[in-house]
């Protein structure tokens, strides 16, 4: 296989020459005509025709017990129940991406309504009624269902995406001497994920050999887990996700579906289809976890940023390590010589908290680039004036170079195109009839990696070439840029390049994930395409370098040869590997971006609408300008929600997580959007990875909600440090002469 | 029981309990129409019944019998999309794309409501002319939850489709 490690800064490469045209295009998505049609898959919608049988999850009404016996006779009794499954393998939660680990529930009720069985039968209705026959007996135990009471006894772990503490000199002695102190505490609740495809899994035996459609993001990893929850050795098992209505983090790990649904079809000796409900999605995969943060920031009498200190307390499951990574941005955001960022885990008998879009910047800059607003009130200083004051010029904490950081031109840029010199310059200072006019503005940042990946480009004989590998598309554009990669690499039109994905016979790959999938899948076709490129050098009897490549013809000297001439009847196949390399240790690498709200927030109901919202982004190469831009929108949207709707509610009595679907979990919807404006500089990171481009998924949630509060401090003059930032919180502290209202 | 989708009649024996949703989804192998929800909250079965959009999930199937039923499948093909359906793809109103076929045939039956001066609570008036402004698409278009957050996008190919169907009319 050809392999790139990415130990140096990548040079000028074919994409820089963009001799075929295609790369950076907003071209159309390649799925797109399915998935407008209704003909593109999701796990659920395969074996169309063929004799399955229907699963449905029997959950417990209970927030911590003991199993102490399940009575399956009245169901199994119905006409039409196939088996319910039940037993210690069952999964009481999503898994973890960290790990091939599964949590199996090993006879204990972790969280309320936690899969505890799952009926078969030969319908989905008659799965639904026999799963209310299941008679389960628990022997309660106490659980513990908020973090507020038991602040303080958290845990270090040493399994979260990041280390638990990051430290750098004496923070506590530099934010005693410090001139100023700033200290603040901002709380964050619990999110779901909410992809619209709930997770759902088609499993079928052949033998022993499992062939499952689940709806995941990482296949590799993913399918190890299905292999350990059903005690088989991966070799046996093949998982398909060819489309994935969704993810944001919360298909990393496999579902409590996909070994329901394996043991279930093992059972009755018949494929087995099983779509978790939405009420499952919400109470039996993960969450995000709600978070408690202490931001501390010294600084000098004219504002300059002399310490840093972040420590958040969240919630996870007993014996679980992941955390929400809060401190992830700050770590190389802020500047300050003497830094501390931590993070503890609370235990709570709630479902298991994990990955969710942008895990750590999400919540983590709503409270820090909250905090800078507030400071830079402090000093009387434009917001805008305080984070250019405050631009750290290489990594603080390692002191490493940072591979490219143009935050300070999207500040500029946006602040140019948002007319932000237009911002009231008192809180509560601009009225419009009944609606307070607020404008804001934060900064975005998002950790940059690159992962492993490989992937084979097949050539046929007339020269068109497939791209083939086990990647995922969640919505993200994959397909899209991996077809449009090979082709500008090959110099090939878009439609000579076929792409397959979503499948674990194809090459091993890096999945769907803390935005790294571009980067990482299109490297190895990047890298497989530089292989195939050396065959035809080698067939011409010339250097690669000297080939240019266009339309399907290799150009060298005063030669133009037909792809087709070069092949002489043969099928190529190629495969080329990525892996990160020092690049990823020598530099400091992220996404930045910056982010303008205008808020109108109502005098007398204290409802917040947002009027405007501009991010500037910049994230190296982007690949497809249209796709890169619909993942910004979405990542502005989140934030929207962040801002002022989503709450995950747990009551502390039961554990039961009360909103649990999309009535009473509110996620934006049309009418809660105004028109966005989403802008890209021209950038390009050569430490980043080949292509020369970095993360975008997750960049643009980043801050927005952030903004969006500060827009509502400027609009009111009140500052809420508690998410979201809902009409009962501000009414409160509206001006009082908005009691009178126009 | 029969149920004319797409302009053809289907022989069904089904659970009377089953979904118009569930019989497209699991007896019929029409799988355009998603399920997100099954409680009428997010639109992503949304479906035709009658030229009228409804939520799929939220009605037997056996109460259909004689209706005319369109979905997704109906409302065109990869290789012939429908207007709405063009105006998605060239203005990347999804991502995921699991939200989209209820989206556009929503799109389709909303522009139906319009045309008969259906009004809604984003219009001036109720007894006037229904037009067709970004913030009443966006109102009649908010029971289709769009996780990935197409929404402008989707506004986009919303008021595209709209004025090339009416060019075309």
């Amino acid at each position: 296989m050809n392999k790139h490690v990415m130990d140096e800064a990548i040079g000028e490469t074919r994409l820089d020459r963009n001799t075929q045209g295609v790369i950076g295009k907003g071209v159309d998505r390649y799925e797109g005509k399915l998935k407008v049609s209704g003909k593109a898959p999701y796990a659920y919608e395969h074996l169309i025709g063929e004799k399955v049988a229907y699963g449905y999850v029997v959950t417990a009404p209970i927030g911590r017990a003991k199993v102490k016996s399940i009575d399956a006779m009245a169901a199994q009794s119905l006409a039409g129940v196939l088996t319910v499954v039940s037993g210690d393998e069952v999964l009481h939660s999503s898994a973890q991406p960290l790990s091939p680990a599964v949590p199996a529930m090993k006879g204990e009720i972790l969280h309320y309504n936690q899969p505890v069985a799952l009926v078969v039968a030969e319908s989905f209705e008659i799965a639904r009624q026999a799963a209310k026959l299941v008679k389960v007996e628990y022997e309660a135990k106490e659980g513990h269902y908020e973090i507020e009471s038991r602040r303080g006894t958290g845990r270090a772990t040493e399994e979260g995406p990041m280390p638990a503490d990051t430290k750098r000199g004496d923070f506590e002695k530099a934010f005693a001497a410090a001139e100023v102190q700033f200290d603040q505490t901002y709380r964050t609740p619990s999110y779901q994920a909410a992809a619209m495809e709930p997770h759902a899994s088609v499993a079928k035996w052949d033998g022993d050999q499992l062939t499952i459609w689940s709806s995941c993001q990482l296949l590799d990893l993913n399918v190890q887990q299905i292999a350990n929850g059903i005690g088989v050795d991966p070799s046996k098992v093949r998982l398909l996700s060819p489309y994935i209505g969704g993810g944001f983090g919360s298909k990393l790990g496999i579902g409590p579906d996909a070994v329901l649904a394996a043991l279930g079809a093992k059972a009755v000796g018949r494929p087995v289809k099983l779509a978790l409900t939405r009420q499952n999605v919400f109470q039996a995969t993960s969450r995000r976890g709600e978070t408690i943060q202490r931001v501390r920031i010294g600084t000098t009498k004219d504002g300059k940023i002399t310490c840093f200190g972040h420590e958040s307390e969240t919630a996870n499951a007993e014996g679980e390590g992941f955390f929400e990574p809060s401190g992830i941005s700050t770590v190389f955001l802020y500047p300050g010589e003497d830094r501390l960022v931590t993070h503890r885990v609370i235990t709570t008998d709630v479902l298991t908290a994990s990955a969710c879009r942008a895990p750590g910047e999400a919540t983590g800059m709503l409270a820090t680039e909250s905090a800078l607003d507030e400071l830079a009130e402090r000093f009387g200083m434009d917001p805008v004036a305080f984070r250019k004051m405050n631009e750290p010029e290489k990594d603080p904490q390692e002191d490493l170079p940072f591979s490219s950081r143009r935050l300070l031109d999207c500040i500029d840029e946006g602040a140019r195109r948002f007319n932000w010199a237009d911002r009231p310059s008192k809180p509560a200072a601009r009225r419009e009839g009944e609606w307070l006019i607020g404008y804001g503005m934060s900064s975005a940042s998002r950790a940059n990696s690159l992962m492993a990946s490989s992937a084979e480009i097949e050539m046929s004989p007339e020269g068109r070439a497939i791209v083939k590998t086990s990647m995922t598309d969640i919505g993200t554009g994959t397909y899209t840029i991996l077809q449009q990669i090979a082709a500008e690499m090959l110099g090939l039109p878009l439609d000579h390049v076929d792409v397959l994905l979503g499948d674990t016979s194809l090459p091993e790959s890096s999945g769907s994930g803390g935005s790294w999938g571009a980067n990482s899948a299109g490297s190895s076709v990047y890298v497989a395409a530089e292989a195939l490129i050396e065959e035809f050098a080698k067939r011409l009897g010339v250097e690669a370098e000297t080939l240019t490549l266009k339309d399907g013809h290799a150009i060298s000297g005063n030669r133009q040869i037909p792809f087709a001439e070069i092949l002489n009847g043969d099928t190529i196949k190629v495969q080329g590997k990525i892996e990160p390399g020092d690049t990823s240790s020598n530099t400091n690498q992220a996404s930045y971006g910056a982010h303008f709200a205008e808020v109108a927030v109502n005098a007398t109901t204290g409802e917040t609408r947002v009027r405007r919202l501009l991010t500037v982004g910049t994230a190296g190469r982007i690949l497809n300008m249209k796709t890169a831009t619909s993942q910004c929108y979405g990542g502005q949207i989140w934030g929207i929600g962040y801002a002022l709707e989503e709450e995950l509610v747990v009551d502390p009595r039961s554990g039961l997580i009360v909103n649990h679907d999309l009535a009473e979990y509110h996620v934006p919807v049309h009418a809660d959007v105004p028109k966005l404006d989403v802008v890209l500089l021209e950038d390009r990171d050569p430490h980043a990875s080949p292509l020369a481009g970095k993360g975008i998924g997750e960049l643009a949630i980043a801050g927005v909600g952030a903004a969006i509060n500060n827009a509502i401090y400027n609009a009111t003059g009140a500052r809420i440090r508690s998410y979201p930032i809902t009409m009962d919180k501000l009414l409160s502290h509206l001006p009082d002469e908005v009691g009178e209202a126009a | 029981m029969k149920l004319k989708i797409n302009g053809i009649e289907h022989e069904l024996d089904i659970d009377t309990r089953t979904s118009l949703l569930d019989a497209c989804r699991d007896h019929l192998g029409f799988t355009g129409s998603k399920k997100g929800c099954d409680h009428g909250q997010c639109g992503a079965c949304t479906m035709l019944v009658n030229g009228r959009r409804i939520n799929s999930c939220l009605t037997l199937a056996v109460m259909h019998e004689g209706d005319e039923i369109t979905t997704i499948e109906g409302i065109g093909q990869p290789d012939k999309l429908h207007p709405m359906q063009e105006a998605f793809l060239h203005h990347d109103g999804f991502q995921c794309g699991y939200c989209t076929p209820g989206q556009i045939v929503s799109a389709v039956g909303m522009l139906g409501e319009v045309k008969d001066n259906w009004p809604s609570h984003a219009s001036d008036n109720v007894t006037g002319d229904a037009n067709l402004s970004s913030d009443e698409i966006r109102e009649r278009m908010s029971g289709n939850i769009c996780r990935c957050s197409a929404y402008p996008n989707i506004v986009d190919a919303i008021e595209s489709a709209s004025a090339k169907m009416k060019e075309t009319a």
